[in-house]
């Protein structure tokens, strides 16, 4: 008998959570990501204010890892039929996802099926055409939107006596100073990232064939084989030598490490590390635009957005469709991005959120907050709109083994941008024949 | 109750099942379709699939970082095997010497047994760490700069480390075993046959051992090949670059982060067909020359 009543009461307990928390006939949506720490936290405060703020639809984040391990459950959830509604894909993979035609459901279409109004213009200029088709059509939804910026650490110029620089040239001339008083000048936490993707962007210079990979799959060639790409390179392996440039691997916080610690004056990172950086560092910084080389011509113009966006899966009731655009609707409302924005360093990705946290005076607080939404504001090139290529994640692998062997001595810059153009048009080849 | 239906010629394999089912659903299963896939060129998404013969092979095959990987992986291999047996087997041969104490000694060393595999690559990037390592300190003192992640040696050397240790335990709990199973007559015996200890155990304690050891290989190499997976990724911290990783570590890269199911699934025919090869060889050589009682 008390093992029946027990049960029973069990059963009337489990009946009432099940009720509380599905919230009566509201539609579950899902939202797989490839955050964790702080950046996970501020997702799921998001994401419960998004099922407080309406009750059509129930929103449920999940992370799974780190972006490359999103990307991939979410292809394989797709291949076995299970896919969320929206999985977040970094802008390495974008060509992977954007390319599979079929895939997903691009979001301006969502948005507009959905009976809501959509202007590109709202979006600020630097995140309109990265995530979108060649006719500037929005197949993602930017979410997450960085830019590599320089932090300054205001100790070690006051010491030494300098000003941050705004040009490579200016910091070679600096970087001596900055040594003699005791400082490791420059370190940087991600090659590709920072220092050949963002080269071409700010450099204003052609990154890949077929317009930077944008008007096709088939016949497009990196272009990383070039004399300012190599000069690039062979000045951080001669500042190593000299001792100007420290280097601790293709790991991030290996080499954001040295920064937090006092010992580097400027550290190349992601406007995105300002949330964190604000806790861990051991002294006060500033931040400023990633520098250039004046002797490029053209060069200064704004960096490609970093980061990542939201995609629809294709093959989604219309009622969940629905509740995703809702949610993208509410994602990019200002008091969200705003709410985003301060919470962990990423960009506000619409002019209206720039305007309201322009507005509150955040920025007077903390001016470094700006310098990443500024930099993506700056005048815009022919070629710092975006790139696309396929099976990109592993043309980084291929960067990163070669960067790494020319800071370690074992290879000539030379040796390495043939390897990686060789290898890299290899493997664009084959998703060319993958996608064709 | 009936028990015609199960009397039957049937009902052994009906007991079979499970296992079988277990073995054909998780292992023939994926090997059928890892060799399929490996003869087409895919999207990640899987919309298209092209057949292409063996090109995914010799794409694998033609290129020089799958020769310098391949390379590694023997090199990793056999040094992780040699090593962690031979020290297991040192270590079991002076526990099993002990008189006094001797189950805190062999407690102690079976312990880590007990850490898995990710945990003891997180203990050994500590260990190792370019920033707050103990051993960067060890390093320094004797003039060695060493650079985990950045310096290719270093790297495969802490590697390597980790590796071992974390088989030792393993290997001297079989070791142990396998000599206290050695009866003690024969010991002494010995012993007073033979002033020399090397010879004595040279010649009675390892060629009784052989059976253990035996076994003790093929798991080891097993191991190297393919369970160090969990410790070379965090050793490689998720960005492998010009750092040393094994075979399976690049199936995974290409296969599971790259998103390229063909060239992935060549690679893995491939590693299957070097399994097949090494436990033939293994039974059909090694194995002569051990003797079962």
């Amino acid at each position: 008998m008390a093992y029946r009543k027990t049960v029973s009461s069990l059963v009337a307990a489990a009946a009432l959570l099940g009720t509380s928390s599905a919230s009566f006939a509201a539609t579950d949506i899902s939202w797989w990501h490839g955050m964790g720490g702080r950046n996970q936290e501020v997702i799921n405060q998001i994401a419960e204010k998004f099922n407080a703020s309406q009750d059509a639809c129930n929103l449920t984040p999940l992370s799974k890892g780190t972006y490359e391990e999103a990307l991939n459950s979410g292809i394989a959830a797709f291949r076995a039929g299970e896919q969320p509604n929206i999985l977040q894909v970094f802008d390495a993979g974008a060509a992977t996802i954007i390319n599979a035609k079929g895939a997903v459901v691009p979001a301006e279409d969502l948005i507009k099926d959905a009976g809501h109004d959509f202007n590109r213009e709202d979006f600020i200029e630097g995140v309109r055409y990265f995530y979108a088709d060649s006719d500037g059509k929005f197949i993602g939804m930017p979410f997450n939107s960085s830019a590599p910026i320089m932090y300054i650490n205001d100790e070690a110029i006051k010491k030494a006596g300098v000003e941050a620089p705004k040009t490579w040239e200016e910091f070679e001339e600096i970087a001596p100073k900055l040594k003699e008083a005791g400082y490791i000048p420059l370190v940087q936490s991600q090659l590709t990232w920072e220092f050949t993707e963002n080269f071409f962007s700010r450099h204003d210079l052609q990154f890949a064939t077929n317009n930077n990979g944008y008007d096709g799959v088939k016949g497009t060639r990196i272009l990383v084989n070039t004399p300012e790409h190599k000069m690039m390179y062979s000045k951080l392996k001669d500042w190593n030598d000299e001792g100007y440039f420290g280097y601790y691997g293709a790991g991030w916080s290996d080499n954001q490490k040295p920064f937090e610690e006092n010992q580097v004056a400027f550290w190349i990172g992601s406007s995105g590390s300002f949330g964190g950086l604000q806790k861990s560092a051991q002294m006060p910084f500033s931040a400023t635009f990633l520098p250039y080389w004046n002797s490029v011509e053209g060069a200064g113009t704004n960096t490609f957005i970093g980061g990542a966006a939201l995609f629809a899966f294709a093959g989604k009731p219309k009622e969940e469709n629905d509740c995703t655009a809702s949610f993208f609707q509410f994602l990019t409302s200002p008091e969200i991005q705003f709410f985003w924005h301060k919470s962990t360093g990423y960009v506000p990705i619409t002019k209206a959120a720039y305007q309201l946290a322009k507005e509150s005076g955040y920025y007077e607080e903390t001016p470094q907050a700006e310098v990443g939404i500024e930099q993506l504001m700056l005048p815009g090139g022919e070629w710092s709109k975006g790139y696309r290529m396929g099976f990109y994640p592993q043309i980084r692998e291929v960067m990163e083994r070669e960067y790494n062997k020319i800071i370690a001595g074992e290879t000539s810059v030379d040796d390495a941008m043939k390897t990686i153009e060789e290898e890299g048009n290899k493997m664009l080849e084959r998703f060319a024949k993958t996608a064709g | 109750m009936k028990r015609v239906q199960f009397s039957s010629a049937s009902l052994p394999y009906l007991y079979l099942l499970p296992q079988l089912a277990i073995i054909v659903i998780f292992f023939y299963w994926p090997s059928v379709q890892a060799i399929q896939s490996s003869f087409y060129l895919e999207d990640p998404f899987g919309f298209s699939s092209t057949f292409v013969g063996l090109d995914n092979y010799t794409d694998v095959l033609e290129s020089s970082s799958y020769a310098e990987i391949a390379r590694f992986t023997v090199v990793f291999t056999l040094l992780v095997t040699f090593l962690s047996l031979s020290l297991a087997l040192l270590f079991a041969v002076k526990a099993d010497a002990v008189l006094k104490g001797s189950s805190s000694y062999k407690t102690l060393l079976m312990w880590v047994y007990a850490v898995a595999p990710p945990v003891a690559g997180l203990m050994g990037v500590m260990f190792f760490d370019m920033h707050i390592g103990p051993f960067l300190k060890f390093a320094d003192a004797v003039g060695w700069d060493f650079r985990i992640g950045l310096d290719y040696f270093d790297t495969a050397f802490a590697m390597v480390v980790i590796s071992v240790w974390k088989q030792i335990p393993y290997n001297f709990i079989f070791f142990l075993s396998g000599l206290q199973a050695i009866p003690k007559s024969l010991r002494e015996a010995g012993a007073i046959d033979c002033r020399s200890g090397f010879r004595r155990f040279w010649t009675i304690t390892l060629p009784l051992l052989a059976p253990t050891a035996f076994f003790l290989l093929i798991i080891n190499m097993t191991y190297a090949l393919f369970d160090t997976f969990g410790i070379v990724d965090v050793v490689v911290k998720d960005k492998a670059a010009n750092n040393p990783i094994t075979l399976v570590y690049k199936v995974y890269m290409d296969g599971f982060r790259g998103g390229d199911i063909g060239g992935s699934s060549a690679q893995s025919v491939i590693l299957m067909a070097v399994v097949f090869v090494l436990t033939i060889f293994q039974f059909r050589f090694i194995e002569r020359r051990v003797h079962y009682n």
